[in-house]
């Protein structure tokens, strides 16, 4: 049991100072992810032959490999925002916190490593 | 983790029956959620029949009445009895709200009451509040000014600056909201709660106060303001028609608004 005041444990370590940067920048992401889903679909629907050959030609077009490397960048950067607030919201012991946020934050960099690397390959000519 | 389970000391088991008197005219069944820790035994519901036809309109009513008529150990609190001091703050029919506002004629079928939810139970319906008016405290709900008061007179406030802070000055303290928020279920003892922001906000806007980047910079928390993810379950319960969610998505922006 502990004999600390109420108001010394609700005071704890005081006010981290920071949060508005990840507010915003869930919000400014969430913004990219419309415009750039918008684009996305329906540029698919536009191409209408969706073979294998068409869809690699499609992306290896300059605009539409940047365009898609964003859109994999910002999903998983906002991925990534969101599932810390997950994390945040329902691991309460701070080690397993730490342990959960580093291996997700991981495997978030590695799905974006492997996504944006795939259009560049195509888009590079490596795949044809 | 978060705790989705009650723990085995807190679960609820069947408990007794009080019978309406013989004659009774219009009977209504009170389910009502009984705890005592001196006992050391688990929490019960006990079932009271209660004859409306010579009973008050409203849910405190009924409770006064069993309590003075068919069960002296049930214990609640209560004070003035019309929605100002907000002591009978408790989950009726699933919802948080004030005993004393709320009709026993709004109520469908049993009315089940529990203590406000996800908080340490001192006894039966009475909630321990210790961490919630710790919360409120911590967000000093003061006046705070460099100006020193004019010597002849009241600090001066324009009718319309006075009205921004008209209805968030109406909360009454009875916790309905941050008991209904999820996130503070979750991490009440870091997240400030929908209550303690909303006064918050009261003082970060009212034109008097100077210390608004001080209370700002306090807030700006990942944990003490950024756990609402604006579920509006506040703004549901509030039993006085505030909105604590409104609040705190201001004091988000007023937040974004001095960095740019």
């Amino acid at each position: 049991m502990s004999l600390r005041s109420p108001m010394g444990r609700v005071l704890g370590l005081g006010s981290a100072k920071e949060g508005v940067g990840h507010w915003w920048m869930q919000r400014v992401s969430a913004v990219a992810l419309v415009v750039l889903g918008l684009w996305f679909v329906s540029a698919l629907l536009r191409l209408g032959d969706l073979s294998h050959a068409a869809v690699l030609a499609w992306i290896a077009l300059p605009l539409n490999a940047v365009l898609l490397s964003l859109l994999i960048g910002t999903a998983v950067y906002h991925s990534q925002l969101g599932v810390q607030v997950v994390v945040e919201d329902y691991v309460t012991s701070h080690g397993l916190k730490v342990v959960t946020m580093l291996l997700l934050t991981f495997v978030h960099i590695v799905l974006a490593a492997l996504g944006i690397f795939s259009v560049l390959r195509i888009a590079f000519g490596a795949v044809a | 983790m978060a705790q989705f389970r009650l723990p085995a000391n807190s679960k609820i088991k069947p408990g007794k029956s009080f019978k309406a008197p013989a004659g009774a005219k219009d009977v209504r069944s009170f389910r009502i959620y009984r705890f005592d820790p001196e006992t050391g035994e688990n929490p019960r519901v006990d079932t009271y029949e209660v004859d409306m036809a010579a009973c008050g309109p409203m849910v405190l009513d009924a409770l006064i009445k069993i309590k003075n008529e068919i069960d002296p150990t049930l214990t609640f609190r209560r004070s003035c009895r019309e929605g100002i001091c907000g002591s009978c703050a408790m989950n009726i029919d699933g919802v948080n709200t004030l005993a004393c506002t709320r009709a026993c004629e709004d109520v469908k079928g049993d009315v089940k009451i529990c203590p406000l939810p996800h908080m340490p139970v001192v006894k039966d319906l009475v909630p321990d509040l210790t961490n919630f008016y710790a919360q409120y405290a911590s967000v000093k709900p003061w006046l705070q000014t460099r100006t020193p008061a004019p010597p002849d007179r009241e600090r001066l406030q324009s009718k319309e600056d006075q009205e921004k802070i008209d209805r968030p000055s109406a909360c009454i303290l009875c916790a309905c909201c941050s008991t209904s928020c999820p996130s503070y279920w979750w991490n009440g003892d870091r997240y400030l709660g929908p209550a303690a922001l909303l006064a918050a906000y009261r003082w970060i806007i009212d034109t008097r106060d100077e210390a608004t980047g001080e209370r700002l910079d306090a807030l700006e928390d990942p944990f003490k303001l950024y756990r609402c993810h604006t579920i509006m379950n506040c703004t549901e319960a509030c039993p006085k028609d505030l909105n604590p969610a409104r609040a705190i998505a201001e004091i988000k922006k007023l937040i974004a608004e001095r960095r740019h």
